[in-house]
């Protein structure tokens, strides 16, 4: 899911070559791929993703559409597999996510995830999730996708009340939210669901209806977000003038323990600050990936990838994307390599965020000190820090994160 | 026309004029200027540039003039050529002190109304200067080309107020050009020449004292007396320090070494001295061989009126502004300042300024020439607080107003001078009577054109009551003051409080009816600019221990990133970065972090920048 504003970096070379140091990585660390589709059929209001309406592309004769996808995304594969080489290890974890992947037909999405078992092997028990929009979904669609081998699929149901997915600009039927659930269930995946809370308007009992029904529906996970007013957005013009007001800390921390409350009582567990599993086994190894830093190839426009400490990420345009790998080029547009500063300071800023914590021993001495304090505050769980050695926050906490880790980091 | 201009030393005073171009600020003086550049050669098209004499960054983007400038120029008038001393002087109230130096370098000066906005209070204050100085008056309706110039209407006005005929104000254009031969001719024909004994011991008056980096101290004079001369010995009569006079010229416009200078003559030295303080404005300079007796006497030291703590956001910068304020003071004598310390901000320094453009001007140049990041304190006025033991106290900063009984405080106060359409009397009467004025008298200068004199302390005076004035008057009314001694007054001090804690830099001695306007605004600013905390901050505005304001900022409950997926990760350890830097720009008021940008939106007193850009 990268975000429209790409960061500055350093040049990337043409060959989509890395540095010794990062590829020395790739045998002994795990490795996922993400596979980005800029696709959409309207853009909702709040929404800045790289993605793209097919008449914003230019419609079937584009350089770049639905139907070409596959093939462009095939070719990053084979760059993908050049670059990282003999050595890389088979693929644990894949995320198709967008826009909205299942604007692609079934077969696309099975023939790129083939193209990934060709070239790198699946690991036993792999976790391969879709993205979808409820109304892009049917029961036959879901069924090719389980037979191809996608074993999760996360439902942007984002609110059960009317009137929040008017102003978020949402086009499902909500109706449709229970037909995907178990369509995908009768298939035989996952089922991971999206919320989006503090959407202006919603009171505190339109959020505890959408939990309800997202609750209803018996998911496997649940993602809850605050709304974010992206800049650029239809809904950050929206606030400026005025027409709707802007989302209010204290309201989303109220609904964020709301969500916290009620899904805790249903039987989920969170496991990363916005993110709720039934079980363990039931988490997103795929994001956990993220947080916990290994590495992680992005195909398509605008995906970001991470191999030992180098970050890149690609052109943004589907057409100079398409373009670049039609010439043989590497797609990427720029790349960081992190120093080991930015590295501690990701490290902390991510492990943080997670139920399992960050291990004390991973602070610098001076942090370290510093935890007592976060303890005293409520910030940060006791028992976890002295019986466990970890670094996990209270539920007040996790809603001041960025207080910990500036904390942690200033320390 | 002109003609080759007279060497310098060898010119006979009859030959010599010098005068100065005084108005009413923007009436065009700089652009006259200009014009006479160009019509005696010295500046030829190309180099050319508007108001060429506004030679400062500063001047230049605001389009004032800060500093005053001599230029010697020739002109020939029925085949004989006289060399002009022409000085362009600044119109804002807050650089009156340039043009009283520079009247006392010339025997007449050029009084210039914009002939679409007639007679203004700098037009006022300026003649009674030049009176005061005993030159002779040339007045000149200026922007006779506008369509909107009333020269008729004017030129009655002008003549009335200075005893002439309306036949005998001339009229020009320093846009066009037109009329300013015929003014350069009139100067020639209407301005006495200097008269001085050339045989004396020389007797030069230092109207001006510059420091440039390249060349060390510029001094500028006006000789009296007797002649100065390239490489003799020279004393400053007041030190009695003596030095060599390694150069000596004219400004034409630019310096021009000469064989030395002569009576009546304007022109510069330099001596190698680096610190304008051995090169003092309104000292007489004199030869080291034959001294003179007795010297030109002085001008009266410009008294600041606004002072306001400097307070670099770096602390580590504190060396480096006191060096720049040394540095800006040689060419600065208006400004003074000491060291002082704020609990909130650290090391610093309070400082005296002439008024609030004066402040906006001495700041911008110090971040501009010197590179700093300055914040600066809510400006004050000077009180003088006397305790009920009889111990008096002056206050320059609130912090230092005392605590114990006290029986009275005395603020200063101006004379002013308020010129509009009759129309506005009224409007202008409230406004005075808000601001506790003291009407003194008021006078017609023609039938729809009023004078009005009040008593108005400086406190009120200094900060947005002008772009009040203007405001009521629809841009009508001009203003100008003076000081006028002190009034006992209602005053009382207003602290800020953030959790129980005052916070200097906040705190404020205003009159007892505004102090409750004042903590409420403050109070509301402070909630709006700090940002929340763990822990709710009160923040209350008091009198001693009364609280007349209060405010509250909610403890922050979330500031988490929701969602931190792959490409949001760059991102957001940027941002953290960003924010590790701002960390280092927070200022801790006891457990409250406050980011120096709230200190800086604080204090910054959104009339201040506005009345500065007039
Ligand atoms: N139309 C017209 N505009 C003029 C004339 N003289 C000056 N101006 C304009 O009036 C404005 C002020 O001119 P300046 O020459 O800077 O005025 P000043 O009196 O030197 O101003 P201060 O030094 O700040 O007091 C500028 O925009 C000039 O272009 C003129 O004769 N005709
Ligand atoms: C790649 S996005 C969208 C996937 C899919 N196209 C959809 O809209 O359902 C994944 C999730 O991010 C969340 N999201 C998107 N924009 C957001 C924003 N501005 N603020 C908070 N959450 C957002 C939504 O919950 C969304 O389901
Ligand atoms: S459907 Fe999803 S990706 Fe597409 S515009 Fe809406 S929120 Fe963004
Ligand atoms: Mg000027």
């Amino acid at each position: 899911m990268p975000p429209s504003a790409l960061p500055d970096g350093d040049p990337a070379p043409e060959s989509g070559e890395l540095p010794s140091g990062a590829l020395a990585t790739v045998p002994t660390t795990d490795l996922a791929v993400y596979v980005h589709v800029p696709f959409c059929t309207v853009r909702c209001g709040y929404c800045d993703f790289n993605t793209y309406t097919l008449t914003e592309l230019g419609g079937p004769g584009a350089a770049i559409g639905v139907d070409s996808y596959a093939e462009a995304a095939l070719r990053e594969l084979d760059l993908a597999r050049t670059v990282l080489g003999d050595e890389a290890p088979s693929v644990a974890t894949v995320f198709v996510g967008g826009g909205t992947p299942t604007m692609l037909r079934s077969a696309d999405l099975v023939t790129v995830l083939g193209g990934i078992r060709d070239r790198f092997g699946l690991a036993p028990g792999a976790e391969v999730t879709t993205e979808a929009n409820p109304d892009s979904v049917t029961p036959q669609s879901l069924a090719e996708l389980a037979q191809g081998g996608y074993t999760r699929v996360s439902i942007g149901m984002q609110s059960a009340v009317p009137h929040v997915l008017r102003t978020l600009e949402r086009t499902h039927d909500p109706a449709n939210v229970a037909k995907a659930v178990a369509a995908t269930r009768d298939a035989g995946m996952q089922v991971s669901i999206d919320l989006i809370y503090g959407t202006p308007g919603e009171s505190l009992d339109d959020w505890r209806r959408s939990l309800e029904a997202a609750i209803a529906l018996e998911p496997d996970h649940v993602s809850a977000y605050a709304l974010v007013v992206e800049e650029g957005t239809k809904l950050a013009a929206q606030v400026r003038r005025g027409v709707v007001p802007a989302p209010e800390d204290d309201d989303e921390a109220d609904k964020y323990e709301l969500a916290d409350a009620m899904l805790s009582e249903a039987g989920f567990g969170w496991y990363e600050v916005s993110n709720w599993a039934r079980s363990p086994r039931n988490r997103c190894r795929h994001n956990v990936a993220y947080w916990a830093g290994t590495n992680w190839w992005g195909i398509g426009p605008g995906a970001h990838s991470h191999v030992g400490g180098v970050r890149w990420w690609n052109v943004k345009h589907p057409s100079a994307y398409a373009a670049r790998l039609a010439s043989g080029a590497s797609p990427a547009h720029a790349r960081e390599t992190l120093t080991d500063e930015q590295r501690y300071d990701e490290r902390v800023l991510l492990g943080s965020r997670l139920v399992d914590g960050l291990p004390l021993g991973d602070l610098r001495g001076s942090a370290r000190a510093a935890v007592a304090g976060l303890i005293a505050e409520g910030l940060v769980e006791g028992a976890a820090a002295v019986g466990g050695g970890r670094l996990v926050l209270t539920r007040r906490g996790r809603l001041l994160a960025d207080t910990v880790v500036h904390r942690l980091l200033a320390a | 026309m002109a003609r080759t201009a007279l060497a310098p030393h060898a010119t006979p005073p009859e030959l010599i004029r010098n005068f100065c171009i005084i108005a009413h600020i923007d009436h065009g003086k700089s652009t006259l200027a200009d014009r006479m550049l160009q019509l005696t050669g010295v500046v030829d098209a190309r180099a050319m540039r508007a108001q060429y004499l506004d030679r400062m960054d500063i001047e230049r983007e605001r389009g004032i003039t800060i500093k005053s400038q001599a230029v010697r120029m020739p002109w020939e008038v029925d085949g004989t050529t006289y060399a002009l001393n022409m000085i362009d002087t600044p119109g804002h109230v807050d650089f009156t002190y340039e043009v009283s130096r520079s009247l006392a370098a010339c025997e007449g000066a050029v009084l210039l109304v914009d002939a679409a906005q007639g007679i203004e209070a700098q037009t006022l204050a300026n003649l009674y200067l030049a009176m005061e100085n005993d030159l002779t008056i040339i007045p000149v309706l200026n922007k006779i080309d506008l369509p909107a110039a009333q020269p008729e209407k004017y030129a009655e006005e002008l003549a009335k107020l200075i005893g002439v005929e309306p036949e005998d104000c001339l009229r020009v254009s320093g846009k066009t050009g037109a009329g300013v031969e015929p003014l350069l001719d009139t100067i020639v024909a209407k301005l006495p020449a200097p008269v001085g004994n050339p045989d004396a011991p020389a007797r030069a008056m230092i109207f001006d004292s510059v420091y440039d980096t390249y060349r060390g101290v510029v001094t500028y004079v006006r000789v009296v007396d007797g002649n100065l001369n390239p490489r003799e010995r020279i004393v400053m009569m007041s030190t009695k320090a003596t030095h060599e006079l390694l150069e000596i010229g004219v400004i034409s416009p630019e310096p021009v070494p000469s064989k030395g200078l002569g009576v009546g003559e304007v022109g510069y030295l330099i001596t190698g001295v680096k610190d304008v303080r051995q090169s003092r404005v309104g000292d007489t300079v004199t030869n080291a061989s034959k001294p003179a007796t007795k010297d030109l006497g002085g001008y009266r030291d410009p008294k600041p009126m606004v002072f306001s703590g400097l307070y670099p956001i770096d602390g580590s910068d504190y060396p480096d502004l006191r060096e720049a304020l040394d540095k800006l003071k040689l060419n600065d004598a208006a400004l003074v300042y000491e060291p002082e310390t704020s609990a909130a901000l650290g090391f610093g320094f309070r400082c005296g300024f002439l008024g609030l453009l004066h402040l906006e001007i001495v700041r911008e140049r110090l971040e501009r020439e010197f590179g700093l990041d300055l914040i600066s304190t809510q400006p004050n006025v000077v009180y003088d607080v006397t305790m009920d033991d009889g111990k008096q106290v002056h206050v320059t900063n609130p912090s230092e107003y005392p605590d114990g009984k006290i029986r009275e405080v005395s603020e200063p106060v101006v004379r002013a001078t308020i010129l509009a359409p009759t129309e506005f009397v009224g409007a202008i009467m409230e406004l005075c009577q808000q601001k506790r004025g003291n009407l003194r008298g008021m006078d017609y200068l023609s039938e729809d054109r009023v004078e009005m004199r009040y008593t108005l302390p400086l406190a009120e005076i200094v900060f947005d009551f002008f772009d009040q004035l203007k405001s009521r008057t629809r841009g009508y009314a001009s203003l100008d003051y003076e000081p006028d001694g002190e009034q006992v007054a209602d005053l009382v001090k207003v602290e800020i409080l953030l959790q129980g804690e005052t916070v200097d830099a906040f705190s404020a001695i205003v009159h007892k009816d505004k102090a409750y306007a004042y903590g409420v605004m403050m109070a509301s600013k402070l909630k709006d600019l700090i940002p929340r905390q763990q822990f709710e901050v009160p923040i209350q505005a008091a009198i001693g221990s009364r609280i007349i304001a209060r405010e509250n900022i909610r403890a922050i409950r979330k500031d988490v990133l929701a969602k931190c997926y792959g490409g949001d990760i760059s991102r957001k350890r940027k941002l953290l970065e960003k924010q590790k830097e701002g960390k280092k720009r927070m200022k801790m008021v006891g457990r409250v972090e406050v980011p120096q940008e709230a200190f800086i939106a604080a204090l910054s007193s959104d009339s201040a920048g506005d009345k500065a850009k007039k």
